[in-house]
Parts: C-alpha cells; structure tokens; sequence
C-alpha cells in the first residue's frame, strides 16, 4: 500500500472543555473520494480546518502527504461552501481563480504571462471559460461555483478538500460540480476530502464514508457504515437507513415525529479500532 | 482666472495642492479596499477620534497633525484588537468612538482659543496646510502607499474571499490590523483638506465611484485614484476662485463623480462588457 494522502493517528480536537471529536484514527488512501457524513455542528468542518493546519488537535497526530499539516500548503486545494459573491464585487472570475494561484504571495501581483496561462488552463478545464471575464458577482451559483474549482485546482494541488461544495445549488449544477471532482480525481488521481450533509449527489463516486456524531465516529464503507445499526449507535438512539430508489435516506426519532437526514439525540458511546480508507 | 494665477503664487496655495495631490493619491488607492471590506463606520471613527488627538495635542502644544495621527493609529489598533469577528465589530467602533469624541469635547472646551482650529479641523480648510506638513505628510503618504503595495495581493484575497485565503495561509486578522493602520494614515491625510466630518467623501466615495465601472481590482484602484485627484485639485481651484470653504467643493465633486458612474458610465460600459445585458436585469 501507498503512502496514504491523510493519517489521524488518535487525534482529538477540543475547543476549550468540549470535545469535536476524540481519538480519531484512520488512513485516507490515496486517489480515493471519502465523504464526510454527520449533522451540523458535528466537526465536519473542524477536520479540514485540521488538515489545513488552521487548528491544532488537542492529542493525536496528523500527517498530510507524509508531513505534519502546514498552513498554506499549495499541495492542498480549498473549495469552501458556496457563498454568493455581492453583485458589485469588484472582481472578475479570472481574478478569482487567479488569487488561488498567487493570492497569499506579498506585492502587488504585476500581469505574468505564465500565471495567466495557467488560470486560463485551469477556468478551461472547468468549462468557464465564457464566463471567466464577467463580474463574478453577475454569475449563477453554479457558475460561481465552477470558478471556486478552478481556484482551488490552479495550484495543482494532490489533496482537495471541498466543505459542503453542492450546498444551495440545484440538481443540475450539483451534477456538474460532481463531475467536475470525478473528472479531476480520475485526471490527475488526486484525494477528495468531501464534507456533506447528503451523501446521495456524490453516492456513486464515494470509495469510503466516514461519519461523525458528537465526537464519536464510524468509517468504511458506505455499505458498512451508512446501516440503521452503525448509525443508531452512533447517535445513540434508534435511526434507520432507508434505501429507496438509489438513495440514501437516514430518519430518526425526535420528540415531535421522524427527522430525515438530521436526528439530533444524546450521543452514545461507540468503540473504534484503527480504520483504512 | 488671472486672480487665480495670481493666488498659485502664494506658498499656502502651493502647499495645499501639492498637499491635495499626495492626499488624493493615498485616498484614491485606500478607498476600494475600505468599499469592499464595508468599512464606512470605522473610517468614521478613526477621524472623529483623530479629531480628539488633534484637540489633545493642540491643548499641550504639540502639532495637530501629529496628534490626527495618534488619535486614528490609536483607534486603529483597538479596533483591529477588540473588534476582530465582524459581528462584534459595530460595537467595538461605536463604543470606542463614542468614549473618545467624549475626551475630545474635554479637550476643546479646555482650550478657549480653540473655536476656529476646531472649525477647521472638523469642516476642512486649504490654508492649513504649513510647508512642515507637507514634508510630513508626503513621508507617511509614502509610508503608507508602501505598506499597501506590500500586502496588496493577500488583502484582496482577505477581502474578497476570507475563507479561502485563510485556508491558503493568508494572515486574515493581521492584515486586517495592518489595514486598520493603513487607513489611519489615509485618514489623517484626507482630513487636512475635508475635515473630520466629512471624510467619507475621500474615503468612500472614490472607491464606490470605481467599483461602478470596472470589475477589474487594478483597474479599479487607477479609478479611485483619478476621482479623488480630480475631486480634490478641481475642489482647492474651486474654492480658491471663490470663497466658500474646499470641502463643500470635493463633496459636491464627488458626489457628482458617483452619479455619472452609477446612472451614465456605469451602464455604459456594462452593456459593452460580457454578461451586461444580465448585470442591468438584475
């Protein structure tokens, strides 16, 4: 086996006394697509902001690519959730995309042929090259959304990490923004680190799902993992998984009815050994 | 236009344009940023606090320069540091604010002689400008202009797209301080030639006028510079020709820069650019 693109070796995160998640240990392998699974407030995002080296685990270890994480890492690319951009942003996509090659250098950022080639390169493999000279607060959510990809591929990155990327976008953008990652993942055999309340737009590129409930957490799988039994003990209260048309659907129990997606109960414990992705 | 030639001769006429220009030049280039990170009230503040520090050091006879200076600096950095998530950032302004414009009250009724200075400070004037602070001005004009061009890539990345930048390794919340600092100094220029009160149309209205008309970041700052430059050399000719004070010139200037842009040369050039068509449906 390859050296794997992320290692948690029994990492725990806190913020102050409560803990996001604790003794985490698994093995991301490379060139695979896993998807972060659990409800808000679960430390979904806390893991990537982990990896990017932005927060520090209480315990544990991580290695990124074989070293600890760094902040800044150019190996690394960052597609956060979709946030519209105000209309009168003074920006173009271009330079959007652009900033993700060189935007955290100090200077000005004087024209450069060879930058501007690659952004062109990277708006192209995207598909936005019509649009990439607009005002990128003038673009669709979808279009936006393809021009945060570019960002984050500009810098060739080996690791990407997208926190919630289809959220607020309609079916078909969510289609393109998924092959967009299947078409990079299988150009380039890059890692995909896929933070998602909904598994099912990404269902048929997932290798493995991890899934974290108030610090406790399950990986394998989708198979294994996404089952009412692993899933009713993560939460600690009874949730089925109902598959229904090629979908995934998790319901739980609240005090007013059935939740789909999202139970929210006390946590139970769960016990882990050491996982491979 | 003769008696203007004349007046050119002067060395206070001198000083104040070549004041103008080194003001406009900071202004114009510190105004996009201040647009896009939705800084108006903390621009306020750092000028009616500057105003305090101008007050106290008159009151122990230091230079009122110095004193704008160390006032805005001063606020700068305590917003920077009390005020770093946005949600908070309001408050933190207004309570700074509010405590400090209190001190410089103090200050004013303090000091007896102090109507006229203060008239001056608060509603801008052209002949305040001593040969000393034109010096000064253009050293911390350069200073500032500097410190920008340093951190000019990574500030718009922290601006237009934190989250990101951050995650890239962007220093996000020391660039905001740094900026905070760099927008003192803006300030503290600005307010020699429209006063405290009226710094907005310096700081605010340049950038807003640009972002009309280019999406271009490069672009953009060239426009704010060229409205400030014409608002602030059209509005010292303007007031020495007559006698009404500058400010009421560059906020008129200035104002008037904003509406071309937004109702004529902004739909103009949207309608030429890709996606206009768009950009006016919506």
């Amino acid at each position: 086996m390859t050296e794997p693109a992320v290692r948690f070796e029994g990492v725990t995160l806190a913020y102050g006394r409560r803990p996001i998640w604790a003794d985490l240990s698994l093995d991301v392998a490379a060139g695979s697509f896993i998807a972060i699974l659990g409800p808000n407030g679960a430390g979904k995002t806390s893991l990537l902001r982990a990896i990017l080296g932005l927060v520090s685990p209480t315990s544990g270890r991580i290695e990124v690519l074989g070293a600890p994480p760094r902040r800044g890492d150019p190996a690394i690319g960052y597609v956060p959730q979709h946030q519209h951009f105000d209309a009168e942003t003074p920006l173009r996509g271009r330079d959007l995309v652009r900033l993700g090659l060189d935007g955290h250098r100090w200077g000005v950022g004087l024209p450069n042929a060879g930058a501007s080639a690659r952004v062109s390169a990277s708006i192209a493999s995207v598909e936005a090259s019509a649009y990439a000279d607009a005002p990128i607060g003038r673009l669709s959510g979808g279009e936006q959304q393809r021009l945060r990809i570019a960002q984050a591929l500009v810098s060739e990155p080996r690791l990407l990490l997208c926190d919630e990327p289809l959220a607020s976008l309609d079916l078909r953008h969510q289609q393109g923004i998924t092959e967009l990652l299947r078409d990079w993942r299988e150009r380039t055999g890059g890692t995909i680190l896929f933070v998602t309340h909904d598994v099912n737009p990404v269902l048929h590129l997932v290798d493995r799902v991890l899934f974290v409930v108030n610090g406790r957490w399950a990986a394998g799988t989708t198979d294994e993992v996404l089952t009412s039994e692993q899933l009713s003990t993560l939460y600690g209260s009874h949730v089925d998984v109902v598959r229904v048309h090629g979908r995934i659907l998790v319901v739980g129990e609240t005090p007013t009815g059935y939740a789909a997606e999202e139970p929210h109960h006390e946590p139970a414990l769960v016990g882990h050994e050491r996982a491979h992705l | 236009m003769d008696q203007l030639l004349n007046l050119l001769g002067y060395e206070f006429v001198q000083n104040a344009i070549v004041a103008g220009f080194v003001i406009a030049i900071v202004s114009g280039v510190v105004s996009p940023f201040v647009v896009a990170r939705n800084m108006s009230f903390a621009v306020h503040a750092l000028s009616e606090l500057g105003f305090t520090g101008a007050a106290g050091f008159i009151l122990i006879g230091l230079s009122p320069v110095l004193g704008l200076l160390a006032g805005s600096a001063v606020t700068a950095l305590f917003i920077g540091t009390l005020g770093a998530r946005v949600r908070g950032r309001d408050s933190v302004i207004g309570l700074v604010m509010a405590f400090g414009l209190g001190l410089g009250v103090l200050f004013i009724t303090l000091y007896p002689k102090y109507a006229n200075e203060a008239f001056a400070l608060l509603f801008g004037t052209i002949n305040g400008v001593s040969h000393g602070d034109v010096l000064f001005l253009t050293g911390i004009a350069v200073a500032a202009l500097i410190a920008l061009g340093i951190v000019y890539r990574p500030l718009t990345f922290a601006t237009v797209d934190p989250e990101v930048a951050e995650a890239r390794g962007v220093p996000v919340r020391a660039l905001g301080i740094v900026f905070l600092l760099i927008m003192a100094i803006a300030v503290s220029e600005a307010i020699q030639i429209v006063g405290v009160l009226l710094i907005l149309t310096l700081l605010i209205t340049p950038g807003a006028t640009a972002e009309r008309l280019t999406p271009r970041p490069g672009q953009a700052t060239a426009y704010s510079v060229a409205v400030a430059l014409f608002c602030t050399i059209g509005g010292i000719l303007l007031a020495l020709s007559t006698n009404a004070p500058v400010s009421v010139f560059v906020t008129s200037l200035s104002f008037g820069c904003y509406l071309v842009a937004r109702f004529i040369a902004g739909p103009a050039l949207a309608a030429r650019s890709p996606r206009g068509a768009l950009a006016e449906s919506t």
